[in-house]
């Protein structure tokens, strides 16, 4: 038979029919973003990878049809295989939610928090996973464990103190590249991704380990401190490259190629690697084709003042709605460039005029 | 019950049983003999499930079953591994059984590798036992030159070949895929589950990972019959274990005990334990190594319905882990009232944090996390919402990792807190006297 | 590269021999043994070792890092004479391991992975010994020293000092 065995795998109250072998994960994604447990360490272009992070620990309340038990344990969703009739909860379950709360402070112990100087904030998958999964504090009051620096050569700039220990780029280094130099040394929360004897990484696509990288302990060192992702605007491009297929994100700040990376699909993961001489060598603007606005979730601080007012489509029913339901608000107010300006617009005026009493009398005066 | 049976150590205090010669005068490689001439596999796996003989590593998985589990795709070699990586906390048994009788292990090693239709198996020891490591690779040589290893075992047909491979100083190799890494020249990082090893083990082959004492156990249920072995021992636990006991006893040692005997009379009788170190007094026990729940004396020697406790699988974890623990691995250590809970748990919790392999998260950052707060309460600098905090570290760690290491981690600082935490408590609130030397807080009801 | 590394005649022969235990494609599984012949020989694993080990072994020279550096039994630094690899887990504990402990260091003058100035014994903290009963230990090298007690210390550090 040509075509698959379809199994009905429940998620969060919600169906899907995927082929004999899918991971949770995978059948998850296959719902939505809103269904699909987070991952720090799993990544689907990689082999191997998973199971470590465990921030996409799921319950399995129903094994499969045949066998209804629930399974004893979360389970890790990226390396376990849907059943056929398996039920699963994930955002739905208190424990989940409690358990992925842990991962989220195991996470953050031995984590810098150093976002405001780290370049990868604005794109940090831990962000985003602490943000959506995490409590607002931490318990800890040790001593953070902190890392000698080790320099990887003119390219990559690695961060240890913010490694997560994904293992992602000992696996892109292991299956992209054709040699591999780096790799975990050390164990327990001494592990350390290192060169042990102070080598370069260097080879024709040693750059995609900073893609794949979920933190900010892999940068590029040609972008360092130049930017913050968010005020930086991304395209998509290409290029004819005679060792990877060339297609790109150009990453511009005014006119300037600040940083080209590969492209990265809904869930953050590369699936067509870039060579270092389109990352690192080729940042000229006529070494491109472009392409068009990269699309960016909404949701991220990329897209943030990347779209002006009469470049956002209102969808028909939306406005119908808004029209018979809400009150029209004129917001037409002008745009001013300094206080002494907004002070002296009529909209100031009448709003100090309204809330009077709130000011001591000889700011009203002025 | 055949009171005070051996069936590992019977002959362990003959003069000369480290040798071929002694040991087969001592009706050693009988087994081997039987197996390879009047057996078919598949008849010494069904002797060994007849047993019920269980995992002696400290999960207690019926061996038998595991046997069962393996799977023969044609032209694909199946592996037996021996894990002699013993390095929990309490526990030397293996050590002392490979270091005094090799030829038991290397025997029941050639049975099981001819049941499960082997013809590489590997012995993975400690590195730290290298002394050990060649005893046996001595103890292989001498088997080899009598013909029960090597090509056409007693012109059977059969091959065998024993590899004794050495550990380099990790616990987590214990834990049976991490182990398997590590014999394929790897980090022991524990493989993520399934698959599983009887299906993808060594090099991705089938393998069957057994521990020393349980493959050690073979050459017995083949000479006597599974359904003696069975016999032996009270209900689910069957056959005889061998028990490491240390700390304040009078007599620290290894012995084998039919499982059943009641948890006093090993303590007390002169024949095991001899009691408590005199003019002491039992405060506390772990009895199966370092990762299973300690209990406090009271709790230990009977259950909690007031019956008498026994050495058995079933009866050390009656009352779950209310009141309960485990077998485990058979480390029995005991801690009279001088015994500082909250610096023993520290200590043990310095151990997993060691000792963690470091691949995922909650085992990584909470073992180092427990450690330091445990650190903190010991040394006089603790706080009364660490202790919750600590349940919760805990809580949090148990059962959301990639192996059994996390559990083994958590176990014990949860239990300490469970049935000890008024002396966390009092090295909080009196953090001058707690860090005093030889200060101890005791409750005298919890002592025996 | 740093000084080119050889193992003696002898090693080399077990090595070979070593090698060859594995089936064939897997010799990777040799590294743990050769990197224990390698501190046999040199009293600890530099990382020039560990590049010939590679070579021998055909395989990448951080497969060897990665490895070394994940157990505890090999050093990666040079150490004295006589490493003192002394058990301080609970059992050993139990059974009076701190205060010989304390006695030790006092006597060597030393703190754990320190290297006497004479250069004769480095002391280390390793985690249990598989030896609890007959604790409080020490292992130096392959040997284990047992039911220490601070005269036993004695006895041996001044044995080994001669």
């Amino acid at each position: 038979m040509d075509t698959p065995q379809l199994i009905k795998v429940t998620i969060d109250g919600q169906e899907v029919h995927v082929p004999v072998g899918t991971t949770i994960m995978e059948a998850a994604r296959q719902i939505g973003p809103d269904v699909a447990p987070p991952a720090m360490c799993y990544y689907k272009p990689l082999k191997g990878s998973g199971g470590k992070c465990r921030a996409c620990l799921v319950k399995v309340s129903q094994g499969s049809e045949k066998d209804p038990r629930p399974m004893p344990k979360l389970v890790a969703s990226c390396i376990t295989g849907a059943q056929d009739g398996m039920v699963v909860e994930n955002f739905t379950s208190p424990e989940v939610v409690e358990a992925r709360k842990g991962v989220v402070e195991f996470l953050l112990l031995n984590h810098p928090l150093d976002c405001p100087v780290c370049d990868q904030a604005g794109e940090c998958h831990l962000q985003d996973f602490a943000f959506e999964n995490g409590v607002g504090t931490t318990r800890y009051e040790e001593e953070r464990r902190t890392f000698e620096p080790e320099n990887l050569g003119d390219n990559i700039q690695l961060h240890m103190n913010r490694c997560v220990l994904c293992y992602r780029c000992v696996y892109t280094a292991d299956q992209i590249t054709d040699k591999r130099v780096h790799g975990v040394m050390y164990r327990g929360d001494h592990a350390e991704i290192s060169t042990y004897i102070n080598n370069v990484i260097e080879n024709d696509f040693s750059g995609n380990v900073i893609d794949v990288c979920p933190v900010g302990a892999l940068t590029d060192k040609t972008y360092r401190f130049k930017s913050r992702v968010w005020f930086s605007k991304p395209v998509d491009a290409h290029r004819d490259c005679d060792k990877c297929c060339g297609k790109v994100n150009l990453w511009y700040k005014g006119d300037e190629v600040i940083r080209v990376t590969a492209r990265k699909n809904q869930w953050g993961e590369v699936e067509d690697f870039i060579c270092n001489s389109c990352r690192f060598d080729s940042k000229k603007t006529a070494d491109w084709v472009i392409e068009g606005p990269t699309k960016v979730k909404r949701a991220s601080v990329i897209s943030a003042n990347k779209y002006p007012k009469n470049e956002i489509k209102k969808p028909a029913f939306a406005l119908d709605y808004a029209a018979h339901n809400f009150k029209k608000i004129n917001d037409d107010r002008p745009y001013y460039k300094n206080l002494k300006e907004v002070k002296g617009s009529e909209d100031y005026k009448a709003l100090m005029e309204q809330n009077a009493e709130f000011f001591p009398k000889e700011t009203s005066k002025k | 019950m055949a009171k005070g049976i051996k069936i590992l150590t019977e002959h362990i205090n003959t003069p000369g049983i480290e040798t071929f010669e002694v040991y087969k005068k001592s009706g050693g490689y009988a087994a081997v003999e039987k197996v390879i001439k009047k057996m078919t596999p598949e008849e010494v796996v069904e002797e060994v499930k007849k047993s019920g003989v269980r995992g002696r590593g400290g999960a207690g998985f019926p061996m038998g079953m595991k046997w069962s589990f393996l799977a023969k795709p044609e032209g694909v070699p199946r592996y037996l591994v021996c894990n002699a990586d013993e390095s929990e906390p309490g526990t030397f048994k293996d050590h002392f059984l490979m270091k005094s009788i090799p030829h038991l292990l290397i025997e029941g090693m050639i049975v099981s590798s001819f049941a499960l239709g082997a013809h590489k198996s590997f012995i993975y020891v400690r590195g730290e036992l290298m002394y050990v490591i060649r005893i046996l690779e001595k103890a292989i040589e001498e088997a080899k030159a009598a013909g029960y290893l090597g090509k056409n075992i007693l012109g059977s047909g059969y091959d065998l070949e024993l590899v004794v491979q050495p550990g380099g100083g990790a616990y987590i190799c214990g834990e049976e895929t991490a182990l398997l890494e590590s014999l394929e020249g790897k980090r022991g990082n524990p493989r993520n589950k399934p698959p599983f090893p009887a299906v993808k083990g060594l090099y991705q082959s089938p393998t069957v990972v057994n521990n020393v004492e349980s493959i050690a156990n073979t050459p017995w249920i083949i000479n006597n019959g599974g359904d003696a072995y069975a016999a032996l021992g009270i209900g689910r636990s069957t056959g005889t274990k061998l028990i490491s006991a240390s700390g304040h006893i009078k007599n620290p040692g290894v012995y084998e005990i039919e499982l059943g005997l009641p948890v006093e009379e090993f303590l007390y009788s002169d024949e095991f334990l001899g009691g408590i170190r005199d003019g002491h007094h039992l405060k506390a026990v772990v009895a199966g190594g370092s990762s299973v729940p300690i209990l406090p004396a009271n709790l230990f020697l009977k259950t909690a319905n007031g019956e008498d406790r026994l050495m058995s699988y079933e009866s050390l974890s009656d009352g779950g882990f209310a009141s309960g623990t485990m077998l485990g691995s058979g480390g029995f250590i005991a801690m009279d009232e001088t015994t500082c809970i909250v610096r023993n748990t520290w200590n043990f919790s310095r151990f997993y944090h060691h000792e963690s392999c470091g691949q995922c998260s909650p085992c990584r950052e909470g073992t180092g996390w427990m450690e330091k707060v445990l650190h903190r309460i010991e040394h006089g600098h603790g706080n009364m919402r660490d202790i919750d905090l600590l349940v919760d570290v805990a809580k949090k760690i148990e059962g959301n990792t990639i192996c059994p290491l996390g559990d083994a981690a958590a176990w014990p600082v949860a239990s300490a807190i469970r049935h000890f935490r008024d002396e966390f408590e009092w090295h909080v609130k009196y953090p001058k006297e707690a860090t005093m030397k030889g200060a101890v807080y005791v409750k005298e009801e919890v002592l025996v | 590269m740093s000084d080119k590394i050889a193992f003696s005649e002898d090693r080399l022969a077990k090595a070979k021999e070593i090698i060859l235990r594995y089936p064939e494609g897997k010799q990777k599984s040799a590294l743990l043994p050769l990197l224990h012949l390698a501190q046999e020989q040199f009293g600890w694993v530099s990382a020039a070792s560990m590049d010939y080990i590679a070579e021998m072994l055909q395989i990448e020279p951080i497969e060897v890092y990665e490895v070394a550096t994940f157990y505890t039994m090999f050093h990666l630094e040079p150490v004295g004479k006589h490493v003192i690899e002394y058990c301080r887990t609970g059992p050993c504990c139990t059974m009076g391991g701190e205060e010989v402990y304390d006695h030790l260091k006092t006597k060597l003058k030393i703190e754990a992975n320190q290297t006497t100035s004479n250069g004769l014994f480095t002391l280390k903290e390793v985690e249990c010994l598989a030896a609890c009963g007959w604790g409080p230990c020490f292992q130096i090298r392959e040997k284990f020293y047992m039911h220490l007690t601070n005269e036993k210390v004695d006895g041996i550090i001044e044995e080994l000092s001669k």
